[in-house]
């Protein structure tokens, strides 16, 4: 999968000719606007860096396809995500970021205008086949959302929800559960005392570490994060940044964001998003040092978005 | 005032004329809004010390001595434990209430049972199913069903639903508690149907995502997530439900079967306080003491319906805090 290959393509989805200048040579800086070209409607094919290659994949993005009624919000997504690696999506505010991570464990089926079209594999299994286990699907992975949303229930009862609703009624296991999600989410030695109380006496940092630890109290595979530290104080976002580190590793985590430097600090990979198309996809690094394309570049260092 | 002010002296002038207009229309109509919420309270006021004077005499005893048999002085132990409503009694008059609350109560409790589940349900259904025309349609109906004056949905009760449940449970009337508890059910539905479901609707849709993105099922999260998040709402819901059943005269004047006695199953006629008063007040002789007792009759059902109501809002007063924090 070189990147040549990739821009060779001449034809969209819809069977329309479309005249792509090469694009995979950053030089041609100037000759060529893809965004331009994406804000006038045409498909883009992205910038994949090879170190994908190299990696552990544990889920593939193929040729995704998203519309909200009659709105496209995704065009044509291709990616690999790495195992036990953390990968960043990151893009200007309504590029579809929230729209791809909510892909991946369906809650997009929530809403009833949605149509997609392409797959998603995690691990070997088809995400959108017919037929799919959707609440087994969901099971599979942790998500965490923009504002801290724990339940108006205990702590305790907040943690082992996913277990609840799996009918566990085995008070050892559940206070087993409890523990090592809260351990996990670094939040259990300022909570062990006040496991009863309500989550919503929380502050919101440790809201959103309370909704981290529910999130892998089910032991999934993946954690899907959705800014989670855009609603936190600076104090707080160091703590889940951390948190999140600590986490990488044993998860493989997709995180949304909009910060630049949460990106870089934290990531391992990086997808960089523009109106629904994805532009580049590499290590972070390499996206934030030496991207391939003037527009991941001018994004990166701040010249628009 | 804040708005950039125009540089020209015409625009200026305008100005300056709507204002002294304002300036002048705005003490009365500040003035209006103030009286139209202060005579709110004075008339609630003056009805409570109506009936409240009228019902004083009944316990401090009648200024020019009795006009039916020798009571003169309710005795309030018989008043409130006594099962025998007599009030016309030539030798002894009684007014026991006990069977008349017994009777309000089963026939609030039984509706109560049969509305609750089916008005949450419902809710629960418009809230978070039905999408699109069907729920526009439902809720138009549901808000129709509350516009049903109280005399038809009696008229139903007697008509309709007395013959079918001779036929169903062999007894030889229909009129009775199960009729007036089904009909009072029905008329209490859409009260609990629009309150919950804006309760339901109050809960923010990430705690809905929330619960789906834990594995949880439609089901699942309205049982576990929404019912626990919007639990004052629906209890406040419940309240207004009842408040409506206590409060309810003609629907269950006309269902109940109006017989004094202590119910001992769901088929037995009843009486309720609001009916009685209803049916009695008219025909009661003004100043004794079967009209004064009818007016403690409505005392006991203000007491009711102020505990109701105000648990009913400091519930929701409870929700109001909740979702500040
Ligand atoms: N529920 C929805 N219905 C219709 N359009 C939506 C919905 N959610 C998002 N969109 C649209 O999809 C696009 C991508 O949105 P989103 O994924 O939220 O962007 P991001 O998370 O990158 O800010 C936007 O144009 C947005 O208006
Ligand atoms: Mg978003």
């Amino acid at each position: 999968m070189s990147t040549d290959s990739k821009n060779m393509n001449t034809t969209t989805e819809n069977g329309l000719p479309t005249i792509l200048p090469d694009l995979s040579a950053h030089q041609t800086e100037g000759d060529v606007d893809r965004l331009r070209l994406i804000e006038n409607g045409q498909v883009i094919p992205a910038v994949i860096h090879e170190d994908i290659n190299d990696e552990d994949i544990i889920l593939e993005i193929n040729k995704l396809n998203l519309w909200y009624g009659n709105a496209q919000a995704l065009y044509d997504i291709t990616f690999e995500v790495p195992r036990g690696k953390v990968t960043s999506l990151i893009g200007p505010s309504g590029c579809g970021k929230s729209t791809m991570l909510r892909c991946v464990n369906r809650i997009n089926d929530l809403i009833d205008s949605v149509r997609i079209e392409g797959d998603m594999i995690i691990d070997g299994d088809s995400i959108f086949a017919p037929g799919v286990d959707v609440i087994e699907l969901r099971k599979r992975m942790g998500m965490v959302f923009q504002k801290p949303n724990p339940f108006p229930m205990s702590i305790y009862e907040n943690v082992v929800y996913p277990l609840r609703i799996d009918g566990v009624r085995d008070r050892a296991e559940l206070d087993e559960v409890c523990e090592r999600s809260l351990r996990g989410a670094a939040l259990w030695d300022e909570v062990k005392d006040r496991l009863r109380e309500s989550g919503l006496s929380l502050s919101g940092g440790q809201q959103q570490r309370l909704c981290i630890a529910r999130a892998i109290a089910s032991d999934p595979e993946m954690l899907l994060l959705d800014e989670p530290c855009s609603a936190l104080d600076p104090v707080a976002t160091a703590k889940i940044e951390e948190l999140i580190q600590n986490l990488s590793g044993d998860y493989s985590i997709l995180i949304v964001t909009h910060n630049m430097q949460q990106a870089s600090r934290l990531s391992d990979y990086t997808a960089f998003m523009y109106l629904g198309n994805l532009i580049e996809f590499g290590p972070t690094y390499k996206i934030f040092s030496k991207p391939e394309t003037k527009e991941t570049e001018d994004y990166v260092t701040g010249r628009f978005g | 005032m804040s708005e950039s002010s125009p540089t020209t002296g015409q625009g200026f002038s305008l100005r300056r004329g709507i204002e002294k207009v304002i300036d002048f229309t705005e003490p009365a109509v500040v003035g209006l809004i103030h009286l139209c919420g202060w005579s709110a309270i004075i008339f609630v006021m003056a009805i409570f010390f109506f009936v409240f004077k009228e019902s004083l005499p009944a316990i401090t005893g009648l200024e020019e001595g009795a006009v039916h048999g020798e009571v003169e002085q309710l005795d309030l132990v018989e008043f409130t434990t006594s099962p025998k409503w007599i009030p016309e009694s030539a030798k002894k008059p009684t007014f026991g209430i006990l069977a008349l609350m017994v009777g309000t109560l089963s026939v609030t409790i039984l509706s109560m049972v049969i509305a609750v589940p089916l008005g949450l349900g419902a809710a629960v259904y418009v809230s978070e199913f039905a999408k699109g025309k069907p729920r526009e349609i439902l809720k138009v109906l549901i808000e129709l069903l509350a516009a049903i004056p109280s005399v038809v949905w009696g008229f139903i009760g007697l008509v309709v639903l007395n013959p079918m449940l001779v036929d169903m449970t062999g007894e030889p009337v229909g009129l009775n508690i199960l009729n007036a508890g089904i009909v009072l059910a029905l008329m209490s539905v859409p009260i609990i149907v629009s309150v919950s479901e804006d309760a339901l609707r109050a809960v923010p849709d990430s705690f809905r995502e929330a619960g789906i993105a834990l594995g949880a099922n439609r089901w699942e999260m309205v049982y576990k997530v929404l019912f626990p998040a919007a639990k004052n709402g629906l209890l406040a819901a419940v309240l207004l439900g009842i408040g409506r059943g206590i409060g309810e005269t003609m629907a269950v004047l006309m269902c109940t079967g109006h017989s004094v006695m202590m119910p001992t199953s769901i088929f037995d006629p009843v009486r309720t306080l609001t009916a009685t008063i209803a049916a009695e007040l008219g025909e009661a002789v003004r100043g004794d003491m079967h009209y004064h007792t009818l007016f403690l009759i409505g005392v006991v059902l203000f007491v009711f319906a102020f505990i109701i109501n105000l648990t009913a809002d400091l519930i929701v007063k409870g929700i109001k805090v909740q979702g500040n924090e």
